[in-house]
């Protein structure tokens, strides 16, 4: 029995197992990767991403209790922490925050290190992302670095992405930087027990109108007229990221949160945009392999030397780049 | 393809007091490349079996001080082969008197440590009883 098959059997080891070699990028792994693909495309993908410290992993931690006992669903974590950029080891402490998930079957915790990739995920973290979804996992939650900034990977590997902020980070400008609107499916103000969630709520909100005009107010005849957005914009398959409170510590606000995620499936189901982001995922995904797969090509058909050659030459400014690449591609001698 | 990692659990069974030791040694076997799972206090031999499973790790270093460790570590040996992962070494470090070092390394702990030991012999002590076993 193959590696894959066994974790379509739900052999937690071997479902442990396949997750290293595709971690490491082994050509077990990819293999592997390949027998599992027809399985995947069924779990709903849920990114949880925000500055460090925001309660990210006590967050996931809640979510994956309500999973499991409102709905029966089995739940997979990946959390992803950051590698040492010095010496490249990581410690990753995210489990610390989701003891409350041990002994329980149905629930599978994998922490990964960044490994020097920038984007808030790991390189491979879409393909660990992938095993879990063949292995039967319903929901798959994922904990980005939290680097603070917006995450694009984790908006693009997601079908629903959180924005967790907390009161008392320099609010107004500071956590809420440029960006994050737009990868924000659902955000969040966890720590809701803490002074100064107003202002959070505040800030958050008047950004939000900013990007997405909820109401229009204008003067008619001398009265103010207000006009919901609906009528203005008759775009009525327009996503308003919702802003919910939340106190991950004791779980308040955890159902009402699983609600709006809910929701945000459903949109992106009736709006279509489910078929359209799984679109948009797997042709970046062909498109890096098409890329890397001629990469290696060429490196195969194009000797060192030949290669050497041409940059030296390039160097000497005797060829252009453009020139370069021409001669290397068509095989002709330098 | 990249260099394949050492990955360690470090864990906190029991439940006395502090884990500023095992967190001393985490980030020791940080900076020397490893990925260091942290779970923190208080875990049960049930709670660190399960996490060596799910990630996979080559190593599970326990830090122990309340001298329950002729308790603990045939336990979680116990449980580790359960799981099938008897391959994993397991190194402890604590307060363990001299009399118990040579029951723990029979049940096959492979490193053990009181406090005073150094951080760079038990960084190397694990790199090397990982690549002995590839
Ligand atoms: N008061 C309060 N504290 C919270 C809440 N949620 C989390 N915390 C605390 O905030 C601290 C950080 O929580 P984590 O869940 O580790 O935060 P994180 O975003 O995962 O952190 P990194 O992974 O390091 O970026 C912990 O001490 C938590 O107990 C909350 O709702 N209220
Ligand atoms: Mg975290």
């Amino acid at each position: 029995m193959t590696l894959a098959q066994a974790v379509l059997d739900k052999d937690r080891l071997a479902l442990s197992r396949l997750l290293t070699r595709v971690e490491n990028d082994t050509q077990e792994g990819r293999a592997a990767l390949a027998e599992l693909f027809p399985h995947t495309g069924k779990a709903h993908l849920i990114g949880v991403t925000g500055a460090p410290g925001t309660g990210k992993s006590t967050l996931v931690n809640q979510m994956a209790l309500h999973y499991r006992k409102q709905d029966g669903k089995r739940v997979a974590i990946v959390a992803v922490d950051p590698s040492s950029p010095f010496t490249g080891g990581a410690v990753l402490g995210d489990r610390v925050r989701m003891r409350d998930l041990a002994g329980d079957p149905n629930v599978f915790i994998r922490s990964m290190a960044s490994r020097g990739s920038l984007g808030g995920l790991a390189q491979t973290t879409a393909a660990v992302v992938q095993v879990f979804d063949a292995a039967g996992f319903d929901v798959i939650l994922i904990e980005t670095v939290g680097a603070g900034q917006a995450e694009v990977d984790i908006a693009r590997l997601a079908h629903t992405t959180l924005v967790v902020e907390a009161p008392g980070l320099g609010d107004d400008i500071q956590a809420i930087k440029a960006g994050i609107l737009e990868i924000a499916d659902v955000l969040v103000i966890n720590k809701a027990d803490r002074p100064g969630v107003e202002n959070t709520e505040r800030a958050l909100k008047s950004m939000l109108e900013l990007a997405h005009p909820v109401k229009r107010v204008f003067r008619h005849h001398g009265q103010t007229m207000t006009v919901p957005a609906q009528e203005v914009e008759e775009d009525t398959l327009l996503w308003i990221p919702p802003v919910q409170r939340t106190v991950a510590t004791d779980g308040t606000g955890i159902p009402e949160l699983a609600e709006a995620i809910a929701r945000h499936a459903e949109h992106l189901r009736q709006s279509g945009d489910w078929v359209a982001r799984e679109r948009a995922r797997l042709q970046s995904e062909l498109d890096a392999l098409i890329q890397e797969t001629l990469v290696s090509r060429f490196r195969a058909d194009v000797s060192e030397k030949r290669y050497e050659e041409a940059l030296s030459q390039v160097i000497q400014r005797s060829l252009s780049p453009w020139e370069a690449v021409r001669m290397l591609m068509n095989g002709r001698k330098g | 393809m990249s260099e394949r990692k050492i990955r360690v659990l470090v864990a906190k069974p029991g439940l006395d007091g502090h884990d500023r030791g095992a967190k001393v040694v985490a980030r020791a076997l940080r900076d020397a490349g490893m990925e260091v799972i942290y779970t923190g206090l208080r875990q049960t031999p049930e709670m660190i079996a399960e996490a060596a499973l799910q990630e996979d790790v080559d190593v599970v270093g326990l830090s122990i001080l309340s001298g329950a460790h002729m308790a603990l570590v045939p336990r979680i040996i116990e449980l580790l082969k359960a799981n099938g992962q008897e391959s994993v070494k397991l190194f402890v470090g604590g307060i363990i008197p001299d009399e118990d070092v040579p029951r723990l390394k029979e049940m096959g702990v492979t490193g053990i440590y009181g406090p005073g030991a150094s951080t760079e012999d038990i960084v190397a002590d694990v790199r090397q009883s990982v690549l002995a076993a590839a």
